[in-house]
């Protein structure tokens, strides 16, 4: 569900045109390339997941994390309406994380938590605490093209990034506001997808998520999601304080602004139950 | 208030216990929430019933929350008054501590001290199983407001499962409407001469003990209750009735089934007590058609089917009845939603329907309406007594 558990992206930013040695750079370039095409041809599909694949692990090990989220929806007239939301989250080895999503703002779902296990090769699970009822209710994962609390964001915007829900293209490299990226088309395996397909851009140096393209069932450019203000974590993990999806069919957006972002604080699987989720507040 | 002494009672014991916690606990800003309220009922039709207030009805609500915790939230604390101030029925102006409950967690257990909400269950239309609070009458015809409960409850948490092991001390009454309340039958309940087969009446201490788990796409949960029957009988004594409080055994069992877009949904009880022994069930689907017509909205088709082994003529709620629920939810900033749903006796009783609708207002309001037919010609049938009854309610919430 952490969106930026998800796209957990890398890349770098200075690469060559910060070295701002041109030849330099094209003598790099141009070693690159000799070794990225030797005898053996590596075909587009295979680049993309070779890519896709590097991106993931460099996002491995960082074991569990906690942040707050707010959320800022605007429609076409500019009007704004605001959400706050704590995550926790806990990675999982050979398996999807275990995350709890847990709602403040508004105020009439203050109390509403979310918990969901998601897995690599089957349905997530995922449970929804009712606290007016005190009511714990499975739902339905398959729910993944649908709105998050009325934001752009879809369910499965928001899940953690797996290389298996996906397959691959590698496009081209494209510089990405001033940083060297890699451009790669991504393919939903999972058909209950809102997607045909997302085109991501990754930096180079730290494969971080730059930009995602949305397009939709009819593969029309449907979203676009962009991603600010990336820092380091533990001196590996790369997250984003700041992300924007943008509707270009309907004109609205959604802006997520991240703080307090925490690793390795200390959560453990009992986090992460019924029983948590109905005292999680 | 009567149901509230018997809190009195039984927190004195339970706080008791909790002093020492004192010592260890640094002051922390408490966080304080809620929410206050206005509802207006207009009723369709005039009163059947000598007493009875007019076609419409105004009252008031307030429900603050206070939370401490520390210990690193391993240790917590909640205090949630409830009050309601009704224009007519003084039954329905009432208050409650809805919770004042401790809760301290361990890594494989976790306990909880003083007043509680507990739920369980999976359908929609009829909460078989949910036996731990009573049904606070007055607030709603559907049974899904509570009342605090006293409790000492232990989860233990174990890979096999959940098991809550609960002593329930102190026993609330449920509320009734009044004699100038709607939505009641000829006959007012006085709940002044609530009467309990148990000699320790209303501090009679019931106990469960529950077990559940997640298996794969399964959701289970198996229940043993021993202790006062939250329904009572309601004994004819002179021009009143009066509640009679049984002792009961109870098995219960709730399942669901998440299998792709479809829930599958399972309630059983079995219930032994003196005046009677009997089984039933709720059980039915709700499927999901995600993003209907190319929007963001969800549209949700609900199916139950409710059977009790008393049969029609008994007490029973739904003893051989269909309900249809269709739940469209639009997905807006607004989390705008609309729940149609209709109660259909199979054995031609009479039916009733309802209308849920809501949608909050800029950040911190919410407006709901609620609507409620109840159509019976059947003299027998507990939905008889509320044919003149048809209501709409707007409620405006303000939350802080």
């Amino acid at each position: 569900m952490l969106l930026n558990q998800t796209l957990k992206s890398n890349a770098s930013r200075s690469s060559l045109a910060g070295a701002g040695k041109p030849l330099m750079a094209a003598l790099m370039l141009f070693g690159a390339s000799v070794l990225a095409n030797p005898v053996m041809a590596v075909t587009a599909e295979e680049r993309g997941l070779e890519i896709s694949v590097e991106a993931k692990n460099r996002d491995l090990g960082w074991g569990d994390m906690s942040a707050q989220m707010e959320m800022i929806l605007r429609n076409k007239e500019g009007q704004m309406s605001h959400r706050q939301i704590r995550l926790k989250s806990l990675e999982q080895d050979n398996d999807g994380d275990k995350s709890l999503t847990i709602f403040d703002q508004p105020l009439d779902v203050k109390g509403t938590a979310f918990l969901s296990f998601s897995h690599i090769n089957k349905a997530d699970d995922q449970w929804l605490y009712l606290p007016a009822l005190k009511r714990v209710k499975r739902i339905s994962s398959r729910n993944k093209s649908g709105p998050f609390m009325g934001s752009e964001f879809a369910f499965e915007d928001l899940t953690s990034f797996e290389v298996e829900k996906y397959s691959y293209k590698y496009l081209r490299d494209e510089p990405f506001d001033g940083q060297d990226s890699f451009v790669v088309e991504q393919y939903p395996t999972d058909k209950y997808s809102g997607y045909t397909r997302r085109v991501v851009w990754l930096d180079k140096e730290h494969y971080r998520v730059l930009k995602v393209d949305f397009y939709d069932r009819k593969d029309s450019l449907l979203k676009t999601l962009e991603f600010k203000e990336y820092k380091q974590y533990l001196d590996q993990y790369w997250r984003a304080d700041r992300s924007l999806m943008t509707n270009h069919q309907t004109g609205k957006s959604t802006e997520l602004v991240y703080s307090d972002y925490q690793f390795q604080v200390g959560l453990k699987k009992s986090d992460f139950n019924k029983n948590s989720l109905k005292r999680a507040r | 208030m009567p149901s509230l002494k018997s809190i009195g009672w039984s927190l004195g014991l339970l706080l008791g216990g909790l002093a020492p916690l004192g010592q260890q606990a640094q002051a922390v800003e408490p966080q304080i929430s809620g929410k206050v309220g206005y509802e207006l009922r207009w009723f369709t039709d005039d009163p059947l019933y000598t007493d009875q207030s007019g076609r419409t009805s105004q009252s008031l609500m307030f429900e603050p929350e206070i939370y401490w915790q520390w210990n690193n939230g391993d240790d917590s604390l909640v205090f949630k008054p409830f009050i309601r101030a009704d224009q007519h029925d003084s039954e329905r102006s009432h208050a409650d501590i809805r919770e004042l409950l401790w809760t301290h967690v361990a890594d494989d257990y976790e306990l909880r001290v003083g007043v509680g909400k507990v739920f369980w269950g999976v359908t929609e239309f009829q909460h078989l199983v949910d036996v731990v609070n009573q049904t606070d009458g007055v607030e709603d015809v559907d049974g899904e407001d509570k009342l605090g409960q006293t409790m000492v409850a232990l989860s233990l948490v174990r890979d096999w499962g959940v098991l809550d092991l609960m002593l329930l001390p102190g026993f609330r009454e449920r509320s009734f409407a009044g004699v100038d309340g709607r939505l009641r039958g000829p006959l007012v309940v006085d709940t002044d001469k609530a009467r309990y087969e148990s000699g320790a009446e209303n501090r009679h201490i019931d106990a469960v003990i529950r077990w559940s788990h997640t298996l794969g796409d399964y959701d289970v949960g198996v229940y043993l209750f021993k202790g006062t029957n939250r329904d009572p009988l309601l004994i004819q004594q002179g021009s009143v009735l009066v509640p009679f409080y049984e002792q009961m055994t109870q098995t219960g069992v709730d399942l669901q089934a998440t299998l792709g877009d479809w829930l599958w949904k399972f309630e059983g009880i079995y219930r032994d007590s003196n005046s009677d022994h009997f089984g039933a069930v709720q059980a039915g689907f709700e499927y999901t058609y995600i993003g209907i017509l190319d929007s963001a909205a969800d549209l949700g088709l609900l199916m139950e089917y409710g059977w009790d082994s008393r049969g029609t003529d008994s007490a029973a709620t739904a003893p051989d009845d269909l309900f249809l629920g269709s739940r469209l939810t639009l997905n807006d900033a607004q989390s705008t939603e609309l729940l149609a749903g209709i109660g259909q006796s199979l054995d031609g009783r009479g039916h009733s329907l309802l209308l849920e609708a809501s949608r909050r207002l800029g950040n911190a309001w919410k407006l709901s309406i609620d609507g409620r037919v109840f159509s019976s010609s059947e003299p027998s049938a507990p939905l008889y007594a509320l044919r003149s009854d048809d209501m709409v309610q707007i409620t405006l919430e303000r939350y802080f």
